[in-house]
């Protein structure tokens, strides 16, 4: 499999008025095409601030992150955040098409191309509603393919699920994780949620407390189709066990 | 919804609410018809002095006078044209500095103390001052105006600015959005509702500072007719204008009110 993004020995250390926090230091591991990596590790360890690194948003200060696609980083990057943060003035098509307005590549075809997103995903209906007429789930899948609009190679996810409840988390989870496979892509996901780790990942990366660097790798491999139901395989609990100890 | 759908329980429910929606109104209106009653009676048998306190009659012969005379028109165009531009001349100002504070957070900081000691200054004690500049006419009241309503409005503005939910901004800076765009499709149309109560705010200052304005120099407007009433003990003039004044108020709150209901949904 071909590599598509590499960490080498990246550092990040940022300043505030009181102190110099060192938050990562000596971090490499490296992300596949197509490959479904999930980044855990005790809270505050800096799981959000490898991702902002890796998006561009906050420079590292050492080490290198190497892209290994062909388009510029911002073009080839989608950012899924906490909560789906869909604009509520705006409405679903309005909304999925931001990333567009923002990059200046709003054509015809990527119009088109965006709602045969919303269509394949059961969304075409809703286009001209507004977020806060549709349910929890259906929202984060609208974000997602928000992300998806502008073709980026690799999705960074950070904890996308945290803000949703429990019941809706394992439907919504499963949704996302097919979508992603369906259309290609190579995800990051970043979470506290040791079992959602497991049943959507090829690979687990583990961090140590601050200042962050990579502890173990898990490579699960499951063989479940979808993440719910790799949560009902023997192995699951297991590795499950190993990465709770791993963590503790 | 059906109106036989409903159960007992919520048709009792929806009675209770339209009954108590009722009594409110009708005490309203009552309490209001109460009040001017007492007061015309007290005057009309002579127990309170309707030369002081003047009665609600007189109040409405005055209103009728001057509406005969065209100077009712005359004199409500004149304040309402002072208020009106200086509303608007302060929420554009306002505005336009809310952004540029929001823009540089070094500007923000460097003119803060300036804001808050402007804020606070009594801005009648400028009174002189703005005579000096601007002359004793329409240009100094709308000075004044400007002056009462700006700083507020701009305080209110910058507020809803920097509320502007940061993940959000995080969201579109992972996009590659410039700040023009993250002010343009985020900033901006995320303080709708601040806009909203910075206009509520702004028009009561308005009103403050034309009427202020016009005590201090005017020769026209409702300002000036309270003002030339209380020199010359004509009371009913005095009450007249106030009366025109409430309406008036209460007429281009409502107009806010009006436009808030179709911007925010």
């Amino acid at each position: 499999m071909k590599k598509i993004l590499e960490l080498k020995n990246v550092g990040l250390t940022y300043q505030t008025p009181k102190d110099e926090i060192n938050a990562v230091s000596g971090l490499s591991f490296s992300v596949n095409e197509g490959e479904f990596v999930s980044i855990i590790g005790p809270s505050g360890c800096g799981k959000t601030t490898v991702l902002s690194m890796i998006a561009g948003l906050i420079p590292a200060t050492g080490g290198k992150i190497e892209f290994l696609a062909k388009k510029e980083r911002k073009d080839c990057i989608g950012y899924m955040l906490q909560k789906d943060q869909l604009f509520p003035w705006r409405t679903i098509e309005k909304n999925i098409l931001l990333p567009l307005e923002i990059k200046k590549s709003l054509t015809k075809e990527r119009k088109e191309y965006a709602n045969s997103l919303l269509k394949k995903y059961g969304l075409y209906e809703f286009k001209d509603n507004y977020p806060s007429e549709l349910s929890g789930g259906m929202r984060q899948r609208v974000a997602l393919i928000r992300t998806l609009v502008f073709s980026p190679d690799i999705l960074l996810l950070d904890e996308p699920f945290s803000a949703i409840d429990y019941q809706t988390r394992l439907s919504v989870c499963n949704d996302v994780y097919s979508i992603i496979k369906a259309e290609h892509k190579t995800a990051i996901l970043v979470t506290h949620d040791i079992s959602e780790a497991i049943s959507m990942s090829d690979k687990i990366v583990v961090l140590t407390k601050r200042p962050a660097k990579v502890k173990s790798e898990f490579f699960p491999g499951l063989s479940g189709e979808t993440p719910l139901k790799r949560r009902e395989l023997p192995e699951f609990s297991l590795l499950f066990e190993k990465i709770w100890k791993e963590l503790n | 919804m059906k109106h036989e759908s409903f159960s007992v329980n919520r048709i009792e429910y929806l009675k209770k609410r339209r009954k108590n929606t009722v009594t409110v109104h009708v005490l309203r209106i009552g309490l209001l018809l109460l009040a001017l009653s007492l007061w015309e009676l007290l005057a009309q048998f002579n127990v309170i002095d309707s030369f002081i306190t003047s009665s609600p009659s007189k109040i409405a012969v005055t209103v009728y006078k001057l509406f005969a005379e065209d100077s009712l028109a005359y004199h409500m165009g004149v304040t309402l044209y002072e208020t009106m531009l200086g509303f608007l001349i302060a929420v554009a100002l306002g505005y336009a500095v809310a952004i540029m504070l929001w823009w540089s957070d070094t500007l923000k900081r460097v003119l803060e103390p300036y804001i808050v000691v402007l804020n606070s200054l009594p801005k009648i004690a400028l009174g002189p001052i703005i005579i000096i500049w601007c002359g004793s006419g329409t240009k100094a009241i709308i000075f004044m105006t400007v002056l009462v309503s700006v700083v507020v409005a701009t305080i209110t503005m910058l507020g809803g600015f920097l509320a502007t939910d940061k993940n959000k901004v995080l969201l579109l800076r992972s996009m590659g959005a410039t700040k023009v765009q993250i002010m343009t499709k985020l900033v901006v149309p995320s303080s709708v509702p601040t806009f909203i109560s910075m206009l509520k705010i702004s028009i009561g200052m308005a009103w403050i500072g034309s009427i202020m304005g016009e005590y201090l120099v005017s020769r026209a407007g409702l300002g000036y007719l309270i003002v030339y009433g209380g020199q010359v003990f004509k009371l009913d003039l005095v009450m007249a204008a106030t009366v025109i004044l409430c309406v008036l108020a209460s007429l281009l709150y409502g107009a806010v009110a009006l436009l808030e209901r179709k911007i925010v949904k």
